[in-house]
């Protein structure tokens, strides 16, 4: 399988957010007006100047046993993005995969329309897609596929301290992140990688991933998009998907 | 830190206690998970569940202020079980020492040692002392028997410390207590080590140094000191207070750890005489006997020429303290307070902000004539008189505001918690007109010389005497630009005159006039050398003839494995990695841990001319191992006797940790004693007899204010925020002033996540933004519900300039704190919480914010 992955390793993770910030400065996103919430997660959501997020997730605390989990959130960079296939059709072009690298990417020169824009962030398993007001065009994570193509790591993954990130050819992170998932279960039973086989940036969790963030894994909501679009990843030949 | 940050992936045991290394420390974490990597457990005691608890294998809450009783248990636990390690602690330790018979512990005085006097709240210590015998040499019972050593009234004292009694103490659950101590208490095995990490979480408490004192004492008997992974290791902030107390930046020292001399030691020699220790143990290196040395050489890097034997090498020309005199923080802010100062130089901080007593420090600059603040932003204390609560019409302080550059903008080195001395260089220009500290220092130096030169004045000698041969020198006489390679060089030192080794026939040149001298070995009394601070000597010398800045190495090698990095920068002494490393080694010189050995005895080839040597870090002093008959060394080598001390008789406030409660604390009675229930070497009648405001200083009323406040960082701020706040990545993240609060004590005051609430204590009010979590324990103490709420300290009213970040934590933060060091108690005092409103609605904004520097 050609391309690139990431490997995030969360019993790694330690919320420093050195990668929230190092994306920022690579992508020389502006920083926002926040106020503080109640939580250290902040901004409290993705947007179109903050593609990397670490979300801080108190929901694995059980009875005087608190728990405290990171999750870096970014786009999956999936092997068959559903937004590709809705843009394809509704905003031709807004989306692209990178050939050497197998980023997906979003145009910030195509312009797209709210509908459209509605219908391709409402596909996305993983709530990823924002849209840039004064633009009229989607952002999100690059994959830094600029620092990548020069054979650099992307901003994040050179900015963490513990190794908690990792980037390499798919094949080498697959191989990383089994192992890494063995050496976990002795003491997790729960921990798991989130769709591996369907994904480029695959995460490792110990925890049921809905404890982490709503949309680690899947959403709860019954709709039938996302659902469509989950089974589009891992059956690409359902829509007909092409590489374009 | 006895070892270094590269070592913390040695270990197998890693506890983290009165710190939050994954918070504050970031970077650590890697070699932290690299020891999790190999199997290491990591322990995190906290009354927090912090970002190091979250990540950590076993987490054990505890109330702020009760370090000494968890501690305490962990040494009773291991006593009571036999698990010390034995070798290590007869050679290595003074717990075979015998004490004198009089000395009396806490258990028997109702919470005070042998020698304390009421009237003065002071400790006379006669008998704190070793017995000794004929030679002078303290007696010992190797057996460890005999029930005046220290080993039995170490176990005696600490017996008291029973699991059940620390547990109702600290509010830790007792199948925690034991966990924590069976897991550290496994290290005491030749070839395991436990590291300890800790910071202000230790220090900042009226029982600081007593906290440090005792986790010490739990390493010396498991043999972990000088080992790799192992150690007390204190995770210092950036470059700040490794280099304050390096080079003497507090008052009570001179660069190197000299004590700063006092007013009644009117000649050298007399200062010499009096800080030199001296020994009669043989084995003992006493490298503090080296004092002179290092005193004289310094006078000389102060005064060059002038500096000579008939003047006493210019020692007069040196400010002395009075004796007794405390020159510290909370002393020159009582007196600023007073009206005692015409002037003041806020250097590189913010006083408003970072002052345990805020408000009372923000008052006290109003009372000066004229303040100069040197820092990269405007902020609350060169705007003090524009804050909250000020009346600029009032104020009569004329304020500077000089702008100095930061790290990345200037050249020079950057000393690490671990020792480590990092040349770094330039990066960018300074922006606009801002200055290198230097550059600035620099021109106030060369202003205040020449109108010594003109006007004379009180004492010009001291000022018109310096050696300044720091750069190239104006037609004036004004050094350009401050060269720190110059600053380094003169710190290192350098031969003053030619100087012979005369026991050689003929004699040998063994430095050359106006060569850097090779170390602080080659320091000498008698003139003939300088060197700015002897603990750098090394770090910027000479090798046949080329000069070498060896902080500037960037060597990646490492045979041994260990982290060392040999040839990576530089570090203090003599580039030592793990200090204290002499006692890695059994008494014949075989690392205790073959799989992990920081030195190792090689005994070369006596019949061939092969003489013996250590292989691995650089030794704690060259001599052979102990065992060596002849010429073996024990292995702490700045202690007189060679050994490293559980009976701490150097302290003011006891020789063995005592559990005090907090001065303002939760409950009415410390169960360790009924007497006494806070440091009793703090003369809290006294104070507040003489305080003009009382309860400013502590207050104990539990009904004004029953919830114990504590204080932290977070990692997107750098202290007071001064610099922080204003990049708008990082105040996006950490937007404004909050308070963790428990849902417990959420739910009893109707306050919601989100929520404005008002934090208030004996030293003033804060609006904060509660965070509403139980990763902020609440205990039950001597059946009271105890809340702990905690808060950082890094905002502060003038930036944001509409005021939304809040303010600074220290505007609640106590006067007092501990009798040793003077550090104030912010880790541990009593407040009050209200609901002002309810949680604002988020407003999705994508408004950038700009920053100033452009």
């Amino acid at each position: 399988m050609p391309g690139k992955s990431f490997f995030i390793d969360t019993t790694r993770c330690t919320g420093c957010r050195g990668c929230q910030i190092a994306c920022k400065q690579w992508n020389q996103n502006p920083g926002t007006k926040t106020i503080q919430e109640g939580s250290y997660q902040n901004p409290t959501d993705l947007s179109a100047s903050t593609f990397k997020l670490v979300r801080f997730s108190e929901k694995g605390s059980t009875t005087g046993e608190p728990k405290w989990y990171f999750f870096p959130d970014q786009c999956r960079h999936c092997l068959y993005p559903p937004c590709k296939m809705v843009a394809d059709k509704m905003a031709h072009g807004a989306v692209i995969l990178d050939v050497k690298t197998r980023a997906v990417i979003f145009n910030p020169t195509v312009k797209v329309s709210p509908e459209a824009f509605k219908e391709i962030n409402a596909i996305c398993p993983f709530d990823i897609p924002r849209y840039n007001e004064d633009l009229g065009s989607m952002a999100k994570c690059t994959m830094c596929f600029d620092r990548v193509s020069e054979g650099m790591l992307p901003a994040c993954v050179k900015a963490c301290p513990t190794g908690a990130m990792s980037f390499d050819d798919r094949a080498v992170i697959r191989k990383m992140a089994d192992k890494r998932l063995d050496e976990v279960q002795k003491e997790n039973r729960r921990a798991s990688l989130i769709y591996p086989e369907a994904i480029r940036v695959i995460f490792l969790v110990k925890d049921d991933p809905e404890k982490y963030h709503l949309f680690a894994a899947k959403q709860n909501e019954t709709g039938g998009t996302r659902r469509m679009a989950l089974k589009q990843m891992f059956d690409p030949l359902v829509a007909g998907f092409k590489i374009s | 830190m006895t070892n270094h940050w590269i070592d913390l992936k040695n270990a197998d045991v890693i506890l983290v206690m009165g710190s939050n290394p994954a918070s504050n420390h970031p970077i650590s974490m890697k070699w932290i998970m690299k020891a999790k990597e190999r199997g290491a457990k990591l322990l995190c005691v906290d009354p927090r569940y912090t970002q190091t608890a979250a990540v950590s294998d076993l987490y054990a809450p505890i109330r702020s202020g009760t370090d000494v009783a968890f501690i305490g248990g962990m040494i009773n636990y291991i006593l009571s079980n036999d698990l010390i390690f034995k070798d290590y602690v007869i050679n290595y330790t003074d717990a075979s020492f015998l004490i004198n018979a009089d000395f009396k512990m806490p258990g028997e005085l109702d919470g005070v040692f042998s020698g304390y006097n009421e009237q003065d709240s002071k400790y006379e210590k006669t008998t704190w002392g070793y017995q000794l015998d004929e030679r002078g040499v303290p007696k010992r019972d190797l057996t460890l028997q005999d029930p005046q050593c220290v080993f039995q009234l170490l176990r005696k004292h600490y017996s008291r410390y029973t699991v059940d009694q620390v547990s109702k103490i600290t509010g830790t659950p007792k199948d925690k207590c034991e966990e924590v101590y069976q897991t550290i208490a496994s290290t005491n095995k030749p070839d395991r080590t436990t590291t300890g990490c800790y910071a202000m979480g230790w220090t900042q408490h009226t029982v600081g140094v007593q906290n440090i004192r005792a986790f010490t004492i739990v390493q010396l008997l498991l043999g972990n000191m000088g080992m790799a992974g192992g150690g007390v290791n204190a995770l210092r902030g950036e470059a700040n207070v490794q280099g304050a107390t390096d080079y003497g930046i507090l008052y009570h020292i001179l660069p190197g750890y000299l004590p700063a001399p006092t007013a009644a030691l009117v000649n050298l020699q007399d200062y010499v005489t009096k800080f030199t220790p001296t020994t009669k143990e043989p084995k003992s290196v006493n490298w503090w006997g080296n004092r002179g040395k290092y005193i004289t050489s310094y006078l000389k890097a102060l005064y060059g020429d002038h500096a000579n034997p008939d003047n006493d090498f210019g020692y007069s020309w040196l400010p002395k303290l009075d004796e007794g005199m405390n020159a510290s923080w909370l002393a020159l802010f009582a007196r600023m307070y007073q009206g005692q100062f015409e002037g003041f130089f806020a250097w590189g901080m913010n006083p408003a902000c970072s002052s345990p007593g805020a408000g009372k420090a923000r008052e006290a600059l109003a009372k000066l004539k004229w303040l100069v603040n040197v820092n990269l932003y405007d902020n609350e204390t060169a705007s003090f008189w524009k804050g909250p609560g000020m009346n600029p019409e009032e104020i009569d302080t004329e304020v500077f505001l000089l702008p100095c550059c930061s790290s990345i903008e200037k050249e020079g080195s950057i000393s690490n918690s671990g020792r480590l001395a990092q040349w770094r260089y330039k990066a960018i220009e300074p922006v606009g007109q801002s200055l290198p500290d230097a550059d600035i220092m620099n021109e106030l130096y060369f202003r205040v010389k020449e109108l010594y030169r003109k006007e004379k004045g009180a004492f010009p000698d001291p000022i018109v005497n310096l050696t300044w041969e720091y750069g190239h020198k104006d037609q004036k006489g004004k050094v350009e630009h401050l060269d720190a390679h110059k600053v380094a060089m003169e710190i290192n030192g350098y031969y003053l005159t030619d100087v012979f080794d005369n026991t050689a026939n003929p004699p040998k040149l063994i430095g050359k006039k106006g060569d850097l001298v090779q170390n602080f070995v080659s320091l000498r009394s008698d003139g003939a050398t300088s060197s700015g601070n002897w603990l750098y000597s090394g770090s910027y010398t000479q090798k046949e003839g080329n000069v070498v800045n060896l902080m500037a190495r960037r060597d990646r090698e490492d045979s041994t494995g260990l982290g060392l990095f040999p040839n990576w920068a530089w570090a203090w002494p003599v580039n030592r990695r793990v200090i204290y490393n002499r006692a890695s080694v059994d008494p014949k010189g075989n690392p205790w841990d073959p799989k992990r050995p920081v030195l190792k005895w090689n005994q070369g080839d006596s019949a061939n001319g092969k003489p013996g040597g250590w292989e691995g870090d650089v030794p704690d002093g060259p001599a052979p191992p102990l065992a060596d008959e002849k010429s073996g060394k024990l292995p702490f080598i700045m202690k007189p006797l060679g050994v490293g001390s559980i009976f701490g008789s150097g302290l003011g406030d006891g020789p063995f940790p005592e559990h005090y409660e907090p001065l303002e604390s939760p409950v009415p009675a410390n169960l360790m004693s009924g007497k006494h229930r806070v440091n009793p070497t703090i003369p809290i009648a006294k104070l507040q007899a003489m305080a003009k405001e009382p309860t400013f200083l502590f207050s104990f009323d539990n009904e004004k204010y029953p919830y114990v406040g504590t204080t932290y960082r977070v990692s997107e701020h750098w202290q007071t925020g001064v610099m922080t706040r204003h990049l708008p990545w990082i105040l996006e993240m950490q937007p404004q002033m909050f308070v963790e609060i428990n849902s417990e004590l959420g739910a009893e005051k109707g306050i919601g996540n989100g929520d404005k609430v008002l934090v208030t204590s004996a030293r003033g009010k804060l609006t904060c933004i509660a965070i509403v979590t139980d990763r902020i324990a609440s205990f039950k103490i001597q059946d009271t519900t105890v809340h702990v709420v905690g808060m950082p300290w890094c905002f502060g009213w003038q930036y944001p300039e509409d005021g939304s970040g809040g303010d600074s934590a220290n505007l609640l933060t106590p006067f007092l704190g501990d009798p040793n060091t003077l550090i104030p108690e912010s880790k541990a005092f009593m407040v009050n919480i209200s609901k002002i409103a309810e949680k604002m609605a988020y407003q999705s904004s994508e408004m950038p914010l700009k920053s100033e520097r452009g």
